[in-house]
């Protein structure tokens, strides 16, 4: 039995068609923000690319994760569209590399005054000075080299691991327990990175005045939630052209299942961080969510809440809309759509004031990460067999019901 | 309650217990109930069961939770006995989501224990009748309603051809009662003459 993915001419044209939106977007950002030499134009376009950089990443690193927290837990039920997360977690380099190239760009070359990262030229603030020990460029590009190349170490490793078993004697258990050791490993590393270090250097940091324990977390759940989307989206799709003939609807049920949790768990992270602060009532606390819940934001604060609680939880609450291919598939990408926005909320409002625009320069890198996505992860897909022969718990995927 | 007449038939596996059942819905023969050890899975599906209501009580019991907090808090805060806490608007709408998500989720848990016991018609001090003391044990026994039209005799021949390892014809309560068991000795005699 084989299940070979060949990429559709029209998915590798939509995948060069949104590309190439991205690129040309980039090229008339960089003329009509960079060419005025102000500074609100240098960090729309500085910011645009960070942010839609920053939220593909987190998708695909969280394909990683899922494979490394299956493996641990010897859960069965990814088996049966392994292929699909290995993909995208062989293509994290990709998008390493792409955010690693603009966070460098950003604190190294804009020069004396930097209006994204203040802590790169504290200016004599006395409160950012005492943050130099950990925020300085030595951290950052350390803690970035090291966290975007074990991510991308990983990814490709769990891929390798699991093609290798392929050719592996029949029901040799050896690389089944490497491939948890290997998870157990790669835990300590995300643990590391993406639930701690990762968010405060790359985001938080943005408004290095203010902090919070929690911001990593909260992070990590917004992620997490769309990764999980992503892998759906990849999922259906692939069954709609005939392959993953393993996956029926009790899989798409354990991915819905996960939209819904992380969904409810990600406002647990916001609300729990928004109720201290607002609690403790504290100035240099509620100043960041000041700028954000009144004024010019309070728009995109109210619908980040409205999209990635109130739908999720009505929508998704229900069995037969978890298991059925349009709900899903439309939480999907109303929930992609909201962690994006989130993302923009937790970037945006510190280097940018009132002055925020949602248009064609946005939407337009969007496109353009999109389209790199979908390049990269269908060519990965096309290269072997969707089937995981040979892996021991297979046969526990087929009959697994959610 | 009505005291009616049950064809019994016992088995000691599941094969020949989901052949039984397949066989008794296809013939037309009304199904009382099938008696396990333990859950067997794709068993409900076999009966034709439908799916549980329990989980849109859940909701609705959530949903009822989520309003006596919000309701109740708003009340007491804002005109039964408002209280300036801190320099804190009356209606402090975080300071309530707490107590808001602790009171949906004791008012979806403790309803839906209850309407499980109410569907499942089991309470302490409820009883039914036990068609066979082994079928908590190792026996999954399959019931039959011998209503006015069933031949009985057809139908022992029917079950027999199942190979059930016993097979036995009670007349019973149907559904439950309060007290002891042997209460329903009386409803056997009252049937009986």
């Amino acid at each position: 039995m084989t299940d070979r993915f060949e990429v559709p001419s029209g998915l590798k044209k939509t995948g060069l068609a949104l590309l190439a939106i991205g690129i040309i977007t980039i090229i008339a950002g960089a003329i009509c923000f960079l060419g005025k030499h102000e500074e609100a134009g240098l960090t729309r376009f500085w910011l645009g690319l960070a942010q839609n950089s920053i939220f593909f990443l987190f998708m695909a690193i969280t394909s990683v994760f899922i494979q490394a927290a299956a493996a641990l837990a010897q859960g069965g039920w990814i088996v049966a569209y392994k292929r699909v997360p290995e993909a995208i977690g062989a293509n994290v380099w990709v998008f390493g590399l792409i955010v690693l190239i603009i966070l460098f760009s950003i604190v190294f070359g804009l020069g004396d005054h930097n209006p994204i990262y203040h802590w790169v030229h504290p200016d004599g603030d006395k409160v950012i000075e005492g943050k130099s020990t950990f925020l300085n460029k030595g951290m950052f590009v350390g803690f970035s080299i090291a966290a975007v190349g074990l991510w991308s170490f990983f990814g490709r490793k769990f891929r390798s691991m699991s093609l290798a078993q392929q050719s592996a004697p029949k029901n040799s258990t050896k690389l089944y327990w490497k491939t948890i050791t290997i998870a157990g490993a790669f835990m300590v590393v995300y643990g590391l990175t993406m639930m701690s270090t990762t968010p405060w250097l790359w985001i938080m940091s943005i408004d290095a005045h203010w902090y919070s324990t929690l911001f990593s977390w909260h992070v990590f759940a917004g992620a997490f939630v769309s990764g999980m989307a992503m892998i759906l989206l990849w999922t259906i799709y692939l069954k709609n052209q005939g392959n993953l003939i393993l996956m029926n609807k009790e899989h798409t049920h354990d991915l819905g299942k996960f939209m819904f949790a992380f969904s409810i768990f990600w406002t647990y992270t916001w609300f729990a961080q928004y109720m201290l602060i607002w609690y403790a009532n504290i100035p240099e606390e509620t100043v960041y969510y000041n700028t954000r819940q009144n004024g010019a934001y309070s728009f995109p604060f109210y619908l980040n809440l409205v999209v990635n609680f109130v739908g999720p939880i009505l929508i998704l609450m229900s069995r037969p809309s978890k298991r059925n291919y349009f709900t899903v598939v439309f939480m999907a990408l109303i929930i992609i759509f909201g962690q994006w926005l989130n993302l923009y909320l937790l970037t945006y409002p510190g280097p940018t004031g009132n002055n925020w625009h949602i248009s064609w320069y946005e939407m337009g890198i969007f496109a353009g990460f999109a389209g790199l996505m979908i390049l990269t992860v269908s060519r990965t897909l096309a290269k072997e067999d969707l089937i995981p022969h040979n892996h021991i718990l297979l046969k526990e995927a087929v009959v697994h019901l959610s | 309650m009505a005291v009616k007449k049950f064809a019994i038939a016992c088995y000691d596996d599941e094969a020949p217990l989901f052949d039984a059942v397949h066989k008794v819905r296809h013939s037309g023969y009304k199904l009382h109930d099938v008696y396990t050890p333990f859950p067997v899975h794709g068993l409900d599906t076999a009966m034709g069961l439908k799916e549980t209501d329990l989980h849109i009580a859940g909701f609705i019991f959530g949903i009822t939770g989520t309003s006596t907090a919000l309701g109740f808090m708003s009340w007491i805060f804002t005109s039964d006995w408002p209280i300036n806490y801190g320099g804190k608007p009356f209606f402090s709408l975080p300071a309530m989501i707490p107590i808001t998500f602790e009171l949906t989720v004791m008012f979806a848990a403790v309803g839906m224990v209850l309407t499980y016991c109410y569907l499942n018609q089991i309470m302490p001090g409820v009883k039914k009748h036990v068609f066979h003391p082994r079928q908590s044990d190792d026996l999954f026994v399959v019931v039959i309603e011998v209503t006015e039209g069933t031949d009985e005799a057809e139908l022992m021949n029917f079950l027999n051809e199942t190979k059930p390892v016993e097979t036995d014809v009670q007349i019973a309560e149907e559904g439950w009662w309060y007290g002891r068991f042997d209460q329903e000795e009386n409803y056997s005699k009252q049937f009986a003459s």
